[in-house]
């Protein structure tokens, strides 16, 4: 008899707690209709497929969400007219079934933040009964002529500007060992062009330094970045530890062993403010609200005004945090320099054209061959870009029978490199 | 390009992050032996070390004592141990469904405390007693002997204590009047019973001093990664899970965790030191670093997966798997 009053008892109590939950929603939503006061066009509806919750307070899928509402907000759209489907695998059927889900909803745009996303949307956007809709796919390579792109930003310019801050920091220790927390090694272009950016921006200023990558092969993970930190610090007393991960732990462990960091995705100073030098971050706010306005504006010329987009520096899509006075003196103006020679066009990281920067800050620019670390020519003087291709066992490079890809940005982002450029050693 | 490598520190530090990054699987093992040992099946072990994680590191904090945050570790993993004993004993809820409840909800509260404190969750470096707390201890004279010295006389306190907790629950199920008991109940509830064992008692204590246990080992970890709350993954990121493996790796019994502690460790260890332990030993383990650096991350997993079937097909002599575990005990039945 006990039992049963017991069980009564719960039951009413969880009742109660579900009456809870409801109120609150619809007071947050009834806040948040309040907040929309100035929409400009309240029929406008945005979805987004993210790989993990909404609610996350770091990480990748806090960065996507806080960009696409960001823009929302300062393009005036309440956030009513933001539909999210969230903790959505890379499993083609669950992306369909969600995009099924948001199109249901009437969203004119829909945003699918993980690559694995990509077949799905390629195919989606090719129904007919989503030919009205705009699909847009971060860090993908695919795309149509009218509502479908992909977009993702050139990291790779913020990460050599904090390989100068790493760089110019080692070379005041006399220490040439710089280590880095890599998700993944030449398996992505996306992280490999991170190293080697990285990489040509410490050589511009330490030609001697060595950069030490150390993979977790997961995107994040906080007990494996920590270990592989640490393996990084025992093994070859690195001075700078940079990162291509999500967690902060890599900035930690820097912070206790006392040496120097760069972080990544946001300002991770706060984490390690004694070790902090500078973090690349991203700004995705940019892209989203172009992307959105866009698409309120002019639905049917998308693809010609915003189209497939990398955008860099010079959009402010990526950049650096401020540069701290852990920094050795004088970082702040050699990267105030290189990054306006970025921004305005006159250099690039993977041209040909490499920066020499000397201990006063001088800047020479040195026409030079890229050489991966096995000696190879990877990127020639004039630019030309080369890369392994096939199933080569021995990663012979495709140079020999002139099959190299003229230079083009894109290429490192769209997925052709897979090399490391000399200096980054993997272990 | 010749780097310099000092050999002997690259083994001394792959044996000595063998154990502060593996030492939590032995408190979630013991933890789990001794519920196991009372018949209870308690699939809750990440949720519960979850729950300890967070509330110990959070009182620990706010007292800036570390006797404070390991005590409400226990406590608040001892509540979760009582929900659990609640749930199955009394009520006489199916054992696998209310673990599995008490995962989620565990690795839920840990989100939904330490996202709803924001900006105000306390970062560790600001809590001096804590942070020194977290540090390995120094032992004069041991200490200082090579590779070993490191390894074992220089973690912090706590994987002393586990150690301890292990032995300690070795010998009361072993030699104790009590420990005897409590096997009895996990092989034949109805035989105690009429033994007079007062069977409710003692899964009750049983299920909350095993949840306490996993609880010191959540907060271990939360020590171990300073206290930084990324909301995306949890400290004790699967390491629950691959406890209730490990007791079975151990055959229940807390002796042989230290072992499977240290041998799971080992291959888990692997992959971030396999780089660091080629380049010291070009000639000998060169070849680790053509592994790819995926079939690390599988290694622990493929491990369990070849000891849980090794272990199904041993023909044992003396089985040490209580027979009653998984099965509500119901006097009525009998």
């Amino acid at each position: 008899m006990s039992r049963k009053i017991i069980a009564l008892l719960l039951a009413v109590f969880m009742c109660l707690g579900v009456f809870a939950g409801c109120n609150n929603q619809t007071n947050q939503n009834s806040d948040k209709t309040n907040d929309g006061a100035q929409n400009t066009d309240s029929s406008f509806k945005v979805g987004a497929i993210y790989i993990t919750s909404q609610n996350d307070t770091a990480g990748y899928t806090f960065a996507h969400h806080y960009g696409i509402t960001t823009a929302m907000k300062n393009i005036g759209l309440s956030e009513d007219n933001l539909f999210i489907v969230d903790n959505i695998p890379e499993d083609k059927t669950q992306v369909s079934n969600a995009i099924d889900t948001l199109a249901g909803k009437g969203c004119n745009i829909i945003f699918g933040i993980s690559f694995g996303y990509i077949d799905a949307f390629a195919e989606a956007a090719e129904k007919e009964e989503y030919k009205d809709i705009i699909f847009s796919h971060a860090t993908g390579y695919k795309s149509n002529e009218t509502n479908f792109n992909n977009y993702f930003g050139r990291i790779y310019q913020a990460r050599y500007l904090t390989g100068i801050a790493a760089g110019l920091k080692a070379l005041e220790l006399q220490n040439p060992s710089i280590g880095y927390v890599a998700a993944y090694g030449t398996e992505y272009a996306e992280t490999c062009s991170g190293i080697n950016a990285f990489a040509l921006g410490v050589q511009a200023v330490y030609p001697e330094a060595v950069v030490h990558v150390n993979k977790i092969s997961t995107w994040g993970d906080e007990t494996k970045e920590r270990q592989a930190a640490e393996a990084l610090i025992d093994t070859y007393n690195c001075c700078v530890i940079a990162q291509h991960c999500d967690s902060a732990q890599p900035q930690k462990v820097a912070e206790e062993r006392k040496i120097f960091s760069c972080g990544y995705n946001s300002d991770m100073t706060k984490e390690s403010p004694n070790a902090q030098l500078t973090s690349a971050i991203w700004n995705w706010p940019v892209y989203y609200q172009t992307a959105i306005e866009a698409a309120m504006n002019d639905p049917e010329n998308f693809m010609e005004n915003v189209g497939i987009y990398y955008g860099g520096l010079k959009e402010n899509f990526v950049g650096i945090s401020p540069v701290t006075d852990n920094c050795a003196e004088g970082t702040k103006e050699i990267i105030e320099k290189v990054s306006d020679m970025i921004i305005s066009g006159e250099w690039d990281v993977f041209t040909g054209t490499k920066l020499s920067i000397s201990e006063t800050g001088e800047i020479t620019k040195v026409t030079a061959a890229t050489l991966d670390n096995t000696d190879s020519t990877v990127i020639a003087e004039d630019g030309t870009m080369y890369c392994y291709v096939g199933e080569d066992e021995d990663r012979a490079l495709s140079a020999s029978d002139a099959s190299g890809i003229a230079f083009e940005h894109d290429a490192v982002i769209k997925g052709s490199m897979n090399y490391y450029v000399k200096g980054v050693v993997e272990g | 390009m010749n780097i310099q490598i000092d050999a002997l520190n690259t083994v001394t530090m792959f044996l000595f992050n063998i154990i502060v990054y593996n030492i939590v699987l032995l408190y979630g093992t013991v933890g789990e032996i001794i519920t196991e040992k009372s018949g209870s099946l308690n699939l809750g072990v990440e949720g519960t070390m979850a729950v300890g994680a967070i509330f110990g590191y959070l009182m620990g904090c706010y007292t800036n004592s570390m006797m404070i945050g390991i005590l409400f570790s226990i406590i608040s993993a001892g509540l979760c141990g009582l929900l659990f004993a609640f749930l199955t004993v009394t009520l006489q809820a199916n054992q696998n469904v209310t673990g599995l409840t008490i995962s989620t909800f565990g690795v839920g509260l840990y989100f939904f405390v330490g996202k709803g404190l924001g900006d105000n969750f306390p970062a560790m470096s600001d809590y001096s007693a804590i942070s020194e707390g977290a540090n390995p201890i120094y032992i004069p004279f041991l200490s200082d002997i090579p590779v070993i010295g490191k390894v074992i006389f220089s973690q912090n306190i706590l994987v002393y204590v586990g150690v301890a907790i292990a032995i300690l629950a070795w010998v009361y199920l072993k030699y104790t009047k009590p420990g005897l008991k409590l096997r009895a109940i996990g092989e034949n509830p109805a035989a105690a019973d009429s033994m007079g064992v007062n069977i409710t008692l003692y899964k009750y204590i049983h299920i909350i001093i095993g949840s306490a246990i996993m609880g010191i080992g959540g907060y271990y970890m939360g020590l171990v990664l300073r206290g930084s709350f990324e909301g995306s993954s949890c400290w004790t990121d699967g390491y629950g899970w691959i406890a209730i493996a490990l007791v079975i790796f151990a055959s229940w019994s807390p002796a042989k965790a230290i072992l499977g502690t240290i041998i799971f460790g080992f291959f888990n260890t692997l992959q971030s030191r396999s780089g660091s332990l080629a380049q010291a030993f070009p000639d000998f383990l060169g070849w680790l670093k053509d592994i790819p650096a995926q079939f690390y991350s599988a290694l622990p997993f493929l491990i369990t997966a070849i000891v849980l079937v090794a272990e199904s097909m041993r023909k044992r002599k003396n089985k040490n798997e209580p027979s009653a575990v998984g099965i509500n005990y119901y006097r009525e039945d009998r």
